[in-house]
């Protein structure tokens, strides 16, 4: 696995918490972000486990000693079926979409190695994942679930939301993150205010 | 995530947006006063006209499906905690190219999608309304430029539009009430390519203040535009209109979601069912405005039908819910050697409209498109990314780390009205029992052949900025027609009034009036129609023609 580099390593996007750029709203829900992590409602414990090992191929965390939590977050939308507002025509309720989602990936990885997907190998799961990703799978474990279409827009785009979500992410892309009531003033090309990340050359 | 669990707009008071805690008072009517205006939605349609109406002496009730925010107390700095502000009931969306609903283009609570748009304010280009007589394509609009003209007007001045001195393109205008913002990194790359290529460009007029206005104060570029506006700089329809319907004596109920609009047997509507507090409630009303934008107004139509209209209310023609439009929204991202960072003020602050006004030969389809700098932040920037490049793993960290040096541009492209792209009801039902609602789209081939003419444009902007490694996304925003108006009973759902043929009490006011998309933001443009038919009705009351 290639080494993460982040061009911004003295930039905590938390060290800004108590100053302008962070109001109260803000840090309720941040806070909870960070203290609330949700325990397990809604997934079984093997869809459980299996959607860990998934989620850290799709958004791999080796630098961290604590990985920003994912998982939680999401058995915790389908929990309460917060869904997006729509789904597609082709594809079952949200949480049923999921639950088929999961269970299809077991069953391909049990009928193509006759192992766990958590027990294969990471190049042999990042290829299963790469065949989910473009539709080639076995219709007869699938069914009429969009294999594609689940991994494109619940699997990844879920996960990535969340990661995303999280101060840890916004720190080593060096977004500026919460801004109220602060905001900027320094808005132009090559412009930075103090209390945005400083980049460093990492070449 | 954000949520409001109870109505706040009640017992004769309302949130003070402008100030915590406190509260305005509100006058309420009583579900059997029959109030002479019933409208559904407060968005940039039913917001504005529920202020315009009340402000003309009609005792007005306005109904949201979704909470009364106080923006200074609820919103948050964050993407996903904003998530509430999106109207994520049950829906389904098919068709060869389905389109993303939920926070892409569907606003749920007081001021409607107003208060997550990105505060784009541009005119229809003048020609539009006669798009079949004057260009050749589409249809015309019942209604033309001129006739609309002045209340374009008396909408930037509701909204205070901080824009440029000379915005090069459309009819000469008097200036905008405010000054325009300085313009940020991505505008100014749009801004550099344009000019290298030889093309005009323009900073936006936008709809967020460039000084003080009463209460609020100038927009701070915190770049959270599309996730609420937590200072009131954005001159939101919560913000503006909302306020002064109250004080003209409007009532604004939160929280109540109307499921049915009933007929009496003189084939007049009554009033309207509406869900509150965990139960049904029946407001009797002189008139019925439904302002619930391109998908809820038809549905609610459709689910309105009785023995009198089997076919749902004010469907004679078979076209509520038919020839809807959105959007489309090709994207070119490029990177640049220098620090844009692009999450810094509203997300769009500049385009050209060179192909809206160029009818040249170099166009090999029918109508416009305008393009936009862009501004995602984190998690869309980020999911953008993954999705459209099909990207993960290491390889998704590590570009995310460029976010900092990413410009991009993105089309608001003019789709054309088709009968087979339309919204129709499921037997599926909602939380209220209501059958949810499905949205089919399929692109024309005139569609295709714009957006890939767009790309072309795009690319040669960006790569002229200094773009490099450029990359194409596909997305959608807007939603416009499904209760097109016209001057034919039998061609269109209401009358240039926005007045339904079939009943004289049922009217619509919202983007599904739209008889074609144009190729800008459509906000502006329903707020100016809301602004005309409060005047319009109000003369007619003078008249006894209600």
């Amino acid at each position: 696995m290639s080494e993460f580099k982040t061009r911004f390593p003295d930039y905590d996007v938390l060290d800004k918490w108590d100053s302008p750029s962070w109001n109260d709203q803000t840090r309720g829900a941040v806070r909870e972000r960070l203290e609330e992590v949700p325990e397990r409602h809604f997934l079984s414990a093997a869809q459980w486990s299996l959607l860990e090992t998934i989620v850290d191929r799709l958004i791999p965390q080796p630098d961290r000693a604590e990985p920003v939590p994912i998982v939680p977050w999401i058995d915790d939308f389908l929990h309460k079926n917060e869904t997006p507002g729509y789904r597609y025509a082709d594809m079952p309720p949200m949480r049923e979409a999921w639950q088929r989602g999961l269970d299809a990936i077991a069953a391909e990885a049990r009928k193509r190695h006759g192992k766990r997907f958590e027990d294969l190998p990471p190049v042999d799961q990042d290829a299963l994942l790469t065949d989910v990703q473009h539709n080639r799978v076995d219709k007869q474990v699938w069914g009429d679930l969009p294999a594609g279409g689940f991994f494109l827009h619940h699997l990844l785009k879920q996960t990535v939301g969340i990661y995303y979500s999280h101060p840890a992410a916004w720190s080593e892309i060096g977004y500026g993150g919460p801004a109220s009531p602060r905001g900027y003033a320094r808005i132009g090309p090559e412009e930075r205010d103090p209390w945005e990340a400083r980049e460093v050359d990492v070449a | 995530m954000l949520d409001v669990e109870f109505p706040r707009a009640i017992g004769g008071r309302a949130p003070d947006v402008f100030r915590p805690g406190k509260w305005v008072e509100m006058r309420c009517y009583s579900d059997s006063e029959q109030v002479d205006f019933a409208i559904i939605g407060t968005g940039a349609g039913g917001g504005t006209l529920a202020c315009k109406l009340a402000e003309a002496g009609f005792s007005v009730v306005a109904f949201d499906a979704g909470p009364f925010w106080r923006p200074l107390e609820d919103f948050a700095s964050d993407e996903r905690w904003q998530g509430g502000l999106y109207w994520t009931d049950n829906r389904v969306t098919g068709g060869a190219d389905p389109v993303e609903l939920g926070s892409n283009n569907c606003g749920r609570g007081v001021g409607g999608g107003t208060v997550h748009y990105t505060m784009i304010a541009l005119r229809w280009r003048p020609e539009w309304f006669k798009a079949k007589s004057a260009l050749g394509y589409g249809r015309d609009w019942p209604i033309s430029f001129d006739e609309l003209e002045p209340y374009y007007e008396e909408a930037e001045e509701a909204l205070q539009i901080s824009g440029p001195i000379d915005y090069p393109w459309g009819r000469r205008r008097k200036r905008y009430p405010r000054r325009a913002h300085p313009v940020n990194a991505p505008g100014l790359v749009l801004a550099r390519g344009c000019e290298r290529i030889g093309i005009k460009w323009s900073p936006l007029p936008l709809a967020t203040l460039s000084s003080p206005r009463g209460m609020a104060h100038p927009c701070v570029y915190r770049g959270f535009c599309a996730y609420g506006c937590s200072t009131n700089a954005k001159q939101s329809v919560l913000v503006t209109f909302i306020p002064r319907a109250i004080k003209a004596g409007a009532e604004i109920r939160d929280l109540a979601m109307v499921g049915k609009i009933e007929m009496g047997k003189d084939g007049r509507a009554t009033g309207l069912h509406y869900h509150r507090n965990g139960g049904w409630h029946f407001q009797e009303a002189k008139n019925v405005v439904v302002a619930g934008y391109a998908i809820e107004t038809p549905r609610l139509l459709l689910n309105s039908k009785c023995d009198q209209f089997p076919d749902g209310l004010a469907n004679e023609s078979g076209l509520v819910g038919t020839h809807i439009m959105i959007h489309s929204g090709p994207g070119v991202w490029g990177t640049f050697d220098e620090q844009i960072r692009q999450y810094k003020a509203p997300p769009c602050m500049a385009v050209t409209e060179h192909w809206n006004y160029d009818d040249g030969d170099d166009k090999d389809f029918h109508g416009g498109y305008a393009f936009m700098s862009q501004g995602p932040l984190a998690v869309g920037w980020a999911q953008c990314v993954a999705i459209n490049r099909g990207m993960w793993g290491m390889d998704l960290r590590q570009e995310m780390t460029r976010y900092n040096h990413v410009a991009g541009l993105r089309i608001v492209g003019e789709t054309e009205p088709q009968h087979g792209n339309r919204i129709t009801v499921e037997d599926e039902k909602d939380q209220y029992g209501l059958p949810i609602p499905r949205m089919t789209f399929s692109y024309s081939e005139n569609d295709k052949k714009l957006m890939k003419h767009s790309i072309g444009s795009m690319k040669a902007v960006l790569e002229a900025g200094g773009g490099k490694e450029l990359w194409v996304d596909d997305d959608t925003s807007h939603l416009m027609g499904g209760c097109r108006m016209g001057d034919d009973p039998s061609d269109s759902v209401v009358n240039k009034d926005g007045r339904s043929w079939s009943i004289p009490n049922l009217w619509v006011c919202d983007g599904s009036l739209f008889p074609t998309s144009g190729g800008v933001n459509p906000s502006l443009t329903i707020q100016a129609l809301a602004c005309r038919m409060g005047d319009r009705i109000a003369q007619m009351a003078a008249r006894g023609e209600l």
